[in-house]
Parts: structure tokens; C-alpha cells; sequence
């Protein structure tokens, strides 16, 4: 079996149970190699090639003309995949894979809010009752194949230890007393980062646009924002509220788990105390408007992202696609371009499409709106499209298979 | 025995091809037929009805005998072509959706 012929089996449109006598190739047994999962707005992607990360097998589209809005692994049983599918004819399914994504189980998809639910501001500041829309981002657990979280719009925490056969809110999140605050973003108000820590079980974070980051020390239960040194001028009457940040997206290095790198909606900021306090890194970035943030696999302090025109441009400055690299953990950026278009480049990249691989040449990945994935297999001095022409890319991840 | 069309999104999650076939013991009623089509398919759970309220889903239609049915009572009784199987009752995506 090579990876071509395992990816063709991919293309299978109605996968049936039961994963045959490939299940140990795709649970990734026989060799190094990686697995790239890719949401679109009409299907999922899975992109896979062997460590040189040169040559691609694709497949796909599977749930072909739905949302995905994410696909992932879990950390510990790579074979075990959970996605987010969702339309607006039928609203949400959470669909699950047992073999790396080779056929997938619809799992639960009964997301209902713990009790009142209140209101949160609406777009004009009127009160407006929560209503749930979709899974925006689904967070595997650390440990356990079958515990996961899911972010979801109007933003709430849910988690499931079944597999994601049932959910049960979180609800100390969305019913803390500064809710009634919180207001939609550009997508919607919705949770769309979930950041675990692997030294600290209790641990989590999340991000909501737009209320800020938020952050868990007791497994979920109760809750504290923690967004003091965001600010967010012209866009709120008090610039330095607690609450009210549109936090774009949130990156951790696994080995510095207390240092948060963060993407917000205009600044790049850092915190070195799990959140506490923030500080701004964007240095000299040409804007430091974007959405994605990634750190390196194995450099703690190099961090990428990917510069995004204005809050109403959401297309590179000058009609350039670069990527941004600090070794320096902020504030000195440099430019990365090769291999990237320089001419009328008008995509954008989302806040869930970019991710590392963890192979010992770390690997950078990003989707765009105009269907482009690229890969760099060097840490971003030279990149590649590995597709061009997909869906609006919604989510990238990569597994990085044994 | 109640033939039931569904939209193509929904016949790929469910996994089938062409029409369903569902029962329901008494007078067919649309509340009664979509409670039969789910316990048969559970993945279809919440893609037609809201799971919390039970209440069609805004970009879902029913239709059926040349009728739109999408704003009849779903407690109301189907057609008797519907009922008698001799004309399907459709799940139609609205025009707007997709």
C-alpha cells in the first residue's frame, strides 16, 4: 500500500463501517508521514505525503457541499477524527472517524444550552436572547480519544466524553456575570479557540469574538476573563474593558504552556503569565490586522502570522502574500515570501487555517479563502500550494503521523 | 407505509438512496411520519426539526400532493394520497438555502 492507492480509497462516497486491512497504514504505523485536514465551506479536504512533504495525495471532498468548519485529530489515537459539518438547510452534524478519516460515523449533534440563557449584546447593542448556530472549533482531549470540546456560536464551551455522542455544557463560561456584554464579531459571536494544557489538566482557555479570552483553572467549571493590556480603540466606548475584545485566535508552545501568543483584530499580542497580562509584539509588522497565529514545533519563541490589510481590506497589503516570522518571540518580523504569490493576491487566511507539524524540519501550513493550502517543509523560508483551486478554506491541521 | 423523498444532503448522511419508507400507527400526521423517519435514522436528528423545539428548520420545506405542507400543523392528518403511499411526502431544501 502507498499513499496514492490509500488516497484514492478516500474518494469512496459512501464509506461503509468498518476500516478493512488498511486501518493500521492510515493510523500511520508504517512510516513518518503526515495527514493535513482541511475544512472548506463546501466539504472537507485530507492531504497526506510522507516526511519530504514534496509529494501530496488528495482526497476529497467527503461531506461534499456542507460547512466544515474544523476537522482534528486527537493527540493521542491519531486515527480518531472529529469534524464539524453544518449547512444552512440542516444546521449542525458532528461526524467522527475511527481510521484517520477514511469513513467517518455521524456522532451527536444535540447542543443545547444548560439552563437560562439570557442575553448578550447584539450587533446594535440591543439585548439579544442566545441561540445556538454552529460548531466553530472542536478541541480533542490530551489524554482521552474520546473526550472533546466544542466552541460553538452563540459562543458557549461544550464537551463530550462519548466520543461526541452526547454534549453537556460548560456553562460556567457563557453564564459569567459579564456575558449579557458580549457582542458579535465579523463571524458571528462565536467561541472559536480552545487552548489546553497538557501540564496543567484543569487548564483551559478560550476565545470568543467578540468578548476576549477567558480562561478555566478548575477542568470548565468557573471562569475568569483574562484580557488585561488588550485594547481596542475605536472600536469600544472603553477601550480597555475587561470584556468586549475581538480576539482573533490564541497559540501556545506545549513546553511554555504559561506564554500565549495572540492575533487579535487590529495588535499581535503576548503574555508571559498564562494570560494575566498582555503586551503588544506587533513591532514592525507592515499591519498587524490578521487572523491565523502559529507557533513553531520545536522554537518556543518563533511565531508566524500571516498580515491582513485592515478590518474592512481582508486581503494582504499590496496585493502580497507573506507570511510573518518572528524568532524573537515578537516585535522583529521578518517577511516570507518565496513561493508565495507577490502580484494581486486578494485572499485572506482565516483564523483556524494555519497549523505546524512536529516532523524535525517543522512544517507550516495555511489555507486561504481562494481554495489555496500551502505547505512550507522548512519552517517557512520556501513554500508550495499543495492544492489551488479547493472551496473557501475554513480550517487547516496537520497530524504528524509516527 | 408512508414514502418519504429526502433532499441529496440528507440521503448521503443517512446513507440511502432513493425513497424511504417509513410507518406510523394511526392517522399519518407530518409530526408522525418525521418522529419515524428519525428513529430509523438518527443521524437525520435535528437536519429537518430543530432537536429542542421540534419545529421545522427555516430553510426545510414540506410538500407533498401538490401542496406546500411546510406551515400546516404537524399534529394535522397527511393527505390521503400521502397516507394511502400512493403519492411521497417531500423534504425539500428552500430555494435559498445551500
Amino acid at each position: 500500500m502507498n499513499f496514492r492507492q490509500a488516497g484514492r480509497l478516500n474518494y469512496d462516497p459512501a464509506p461503509t463501517a468498518g476500516a478493512g486491512t488498511d486501518r493500521a497504514f492510515w493510523q500511520g504505523s508504517t512510516m513518518t508521514g503526515v495527514r493535513v485536514l482541511v475544512g472548506t465551506s463546501k466539504g472537507a479536504f485530507v492531504l497526506t505525503s510522507d516526511g519530504r512533504r514534496q509529494q501530496w495525495e488528495v482526497s476529497g471532498p467527503q461531506f461534499g457541499g456542507w460547512e466544515i468548519y474544523h476537522v482534528t485529530g486527537s493527540p493521542v489515537d491519531p486515527g480518531r477524527l472529529y469534524a464539524s459539518q453544518s449547512s444552512g438547510w440542516s444546521g449542525q452534524v458532528i461526524q467522527r472517524s475511527d481510521d484517520g478519516g477514511r469513513t467517518w460515523q455521524p456522532a451527536g449533534n444535540k447542543f443545547g444550552y444548560d439552563g437560562e440563557t439570557g442575553t448578550h449584546q447584539w450587533y446594535d447593542g440591543t439585548p439579544h436572547p442566545w441561540e445556538f448556530a454552529r460548531v466553530w472549533h472542536l478541541e480533542p482531549s490530551l489524554t482521552d480519544p474520546d473526550t472533546v470540546y466544542a466552541g460553538v456560536e452563540d459562543a458557549a464551551l461544550f464537551r463530550s466524553a462519548d466520543g461526541g455522542n452526547t454534549w453537556q455544557e460548560l456553562a460556567g463560561l457563557r453564564t459569567h456575570r459579564s456575558g449579557p456584554s458580549w457582542q458579535p464579531g465579523g463571524g458571528g459571536m462565536c467561541l472559536h479557540t480552545i487552548v489546553l494544557d497538557g501540564s496543567n489538566p484543569g487548564r483551559i482557555f478560550t476565545a470568543i469574538s467578540a468578548a476576549g479570552v477567558f480562561r478555566s483553572d478548575d477542568q470548565g467549571a468557573t471562569w475568569r476573563p483574562v484580557n488585561h493590556g488588550l485594547s481596542s480603540e475605536g472600536v469600544l466606548p472603553d477601550p480597555d474593558a475587561d470584556v468586549g475584545h475581538c480576539v482573533h485566535r490564541i497559540a501556545m508552545h506545549p513546553s511554555r504552556p504559561d506564554v500565549l501568543f495572540m492575533q487579535k483584530h487590529w495588535d499581535v499580542m503576548r503574555s508571559d503569565d498564562g494570560g494575566q497580562s498582555w503586551h503588544e509584539i506587533s513591532g514592525n509588522l507592515p499591519t498587524d490586522f490578521g487572523f491565523a497565529i502559529g507557533v513553531h514545533a520545536h522554537e518556543p519563541d518563533t511565531v508566524y502570522v500571516v498580515p491582513i490589510t485592515s478590518d474592512s481590506e481582508h486581503y494582504p497589503p499590496e496585493g502580497k502574500l507573506r507570511v510573518y516570522r518572528s524568532r524573537t518571540g515578537g516585535n522583529d518580523w521578518e517577511p516570507l515570501s518565496n513561493g508565495l504569490p507577490q502580484s494581486h493576491c486578494y485572499v485572506d487566511v482565516l483564523r483556524g487555517a494555519m497549523a505546524v507539524d512536529s516532523l524535525e524540519d517543522c512544517g507550516i501550513y495555511f489555507g486561504t479563502t481562494g481554495g489555496q493550502v500551502y505547505v512550507s517543509a522548512d519552517a517557512g523560508d520556501n513554500w508550495v500550494p499543495i492544492v489551488r483551486d479547493l472551496p473557501r478554506v475554513l480550517s487547516v491541521e496537520v497530524q504528524t503521523l509516527p | 407505509m408512508i414514502r418519504v423523498v429526502l433532499p441529496a444532503h440528507l440521503r448521503r448522511l443517512a446513507g440511502i438512496s432513493g425513497e424511504v419508507t417509513v410507518c406510523c400507527d394511526g392517522q399519518p400526521t407530518q409530526k408522525l411520519v418525521l418522529d419515524a423517519l428519525e428513529a430509523s435514522y438518527p443521524m437525520l436528528r435535528g437536519t429537518i426539526r430543530d432537536q429542542l423545539s421540534g419545529n421545522r428548520r427555516a430553510f426545510m420545506r414540506f410538500f407533498g400532493c401538490g401542496q406546500d405542507l411546510s406551515h400546516e400543523s404537524p399534529d394535522a392528518p397527511l393527505p390521503a394520497a400521502i397516507a394511502a403511499g400512493t403519492e411521497p411526502y417531500l423534504i425539500v431544501g428552500a430555494m435559498a438555502g445551500g
